[in-house]
């Protein structure tokens, strides 16, 4: 390989840093690299404001190992912090996790008092959860019936970005990733339209499960982005 | 070939024994052979109830042990020639008796009965596992009270899970007159909504019931008590027919409800 080529390219954007990967080159070759360029960057050793990194690895896979000692080295320098890193190449195994967790699970039936009903993906339930009924998903959970048992989503990775919708809203508990909430609501209140068909969502600025109309989450346009994509 | 009926609840003390009594009673008086079976075994009251407790000799583990033939155990009632009680041991505990043990029993008193009221202990241990295994039917009993619709709840999850017995269906027990009276209609429709089972009746809470138990006589056999109305009523919605809510007078919309809730006009 030539010398005068360079495997990895920094480019400024508005919005941080990208750096383009060679995605032929041999990974240890990246690495010497990356670790030259920060340093000859004499800009990058001032104080600054936390810039952003995007690191784009083109046809290259990259295993979680990887990702993390990329991180590291570009962690070394405090005001860097990485928001992303791309490759447009993935294993089957990863693959199969995306398409299991990207699945609808649709199931009919009532969950009752000491059952538990859990699924990987999106739950669908047609039917009720009641007291003491629990449900949980690695993705969202839709119910159209009433929801008055626990119901946790995005479980497994604290997914944050996972909603909890339902026709009746009434749970004793809810659970958004590893963030928990109680229903300090009265169970007779619930029932009146005004609580038909309401969203959970966890509110990342106060760090708390929401309850909204679904029309009101929707007007506020800070939907999650999971439920955005439907 | 008869039919089995289970009768359970998950709490105790909100009527299983008094229900079996009397569905037990309302059906005979029908002129149906029935046999009444006990499988609270350590806490036996259905003898005590139908007034039988001093013509007991065996009981159902003495059966199941092989001690004695089921004929021998079976205490034939006072009052109904076609009415039979297989009493419950007291001297022994719930593991006395295998789950297929109490299957083989109820199978062979099918063929001999019509009915088969099978009284359920409380719980949902051992005892439950017994009293369901022989069982065709269920009636979930509950009271209008929010720790026994949540047992009724759990109760109802595990018998929808056992293949042979059909869906079950609702008694709610010791319903009070003055709640009615006061328009506090919301609990019969919020335990039809929660529980979402088929309802076969309701049972307005009766001093008459403590009474008459106290004297081993079921309350079904005394017409005149609205509580008897109700078992009669019970029983022959579990013989087939249609039969609409008696009209207590207190509040017309409640009935109408109950009526709809009922699938009747
Ligand atoms: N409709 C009613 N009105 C008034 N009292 C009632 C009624 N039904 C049941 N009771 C009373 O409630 C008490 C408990 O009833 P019962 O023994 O039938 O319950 P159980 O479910 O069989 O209890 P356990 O779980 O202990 O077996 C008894 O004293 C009985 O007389
Ligand atoms: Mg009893």
């Amino acid at each position: 390989m030539p010398a005068t080529q360079s495997l990895v390219t920094i480019k400024g954007r508005k919005d941080g840093l990208v750096l383009v990967m060679n995605e032929a080159c041999a990974y240890r070759d990246l690495l010497i690299e990356l670790k030259e360029k920060l340093a000859a960057s004499t800009n990058l050793n001032k104080n600054g404001p936390v810039i952003s990194v995007k690191i784009e690895m083109g046809n290259r896979y990259i295993d979680a190992d990887q990702r993390d000692q990329l991180k590291q080295i570009i962690h070394s320098y405090d005001h860097l912090k990485v928001e992303e890193i791309h490759s447009n190449v993935l294993t089957y195994a990863e693959l199969d996790k995306i398409k299991e967790q990207e699945k609808m699970v649709t199931m009919v039936r009532i969950v009752r008092s000491g059952q538990v009903l859990s699924v990987q993906g999106n739950l669908l339930l047609i039917g009720d959860v009641n007291p003491g009924g629990v449900i949980s998903a690695s993705g969202n959970i839709y119910v159209l019936g009433s929801l008055r048992g626990v119901a946790s989503a995005g479980q497994g990775e604290d997914r944050k970005d996972a909603v909890i919708v339902a026709s009746i809203m009434a749970p004793t508990q809810l659970k958004i990733g590893v963030t928990m909430s109680r229903n300090e609501r009265n169970t007779a209140e619930v029932l009146t339209e005004r609580h038909m068909f309401e969203c959970a969502y966890l509110d990342e600025h106060i760090g708390k499960i929401v309850i909204d109309r679904i029309q009101t989450t929707m007007k506020k346009g800070n939907l999650p982005f999971t439920l955005n994509k439907m | 070939m008869g039919e089995a009926i289970v009768v359970t609840s998950g709490k105790g003390g909100v009527g299983k024994t008094t229900t079996s009594a009397n569905v037990g009673t309302v059906l005979a008086l029908q002129g149906k052979k029935v046999c009444l079976v006990d499988t609270d075994i350590g806490l036996r009251n259905l003898d005590v109830v139908m007034g039988l407790e001093n013509r007991i000799i065996y009981d159902l583990v003495d059966v199941a042990q092989g001690r004695c033939k089921l004929n021998q155990a079976l205490v034939k009632d006072k009052r109904f020639e076609c009415l039979s009680l297989l009493p419950a041991a007291q001297t022994t505990d719930k593991d006395s008796i295998q789950p297929d043990q109490m299957k083989k029993i109820i199978d062979t008193l099918k063929a001999d009965f019509d009915y088969i009221i099978i009284d359920c202990p409380a719980g949902i241990e051992r005892g439950f596992k017994n009293a369901v295994a022989g069982a065709d039917h269920a009636i979930v009993v509950t009271t209008p009270e929010i720790s026994s619709v949540r047992d009724a709840d759990r109760i109802i999850g595990l018998l929808e899970q056992e293949k042979q017995v059909s869906p079950p269906r609702l008694i709610i027990n010791r319903i009070r007159q003055h709640l009615l009276k006061s328009g506090e209609m919301l609990e019969i429709d919020e335990i039809m909504n929660i529980l979402a089972i088929d309802l076969i009746g309701i049972v307005i809470d009766d001093d008459g019931v403590i009474s008459s138990s106290n004297k081993g006589e079921p309350i079904a056999l005394n017409p005149s008590s609205k509580a008897a109305m109700a078992y009669r009523n019970i029983g022959r919605r579990i013989l087939g027919e249609t039969v609409p809510l008696m009209d207590l007078d207190e509040k017309q919309g409640f009935f109408h409800r109950v009526k709809a809730l009922l699938g009747m006009r």
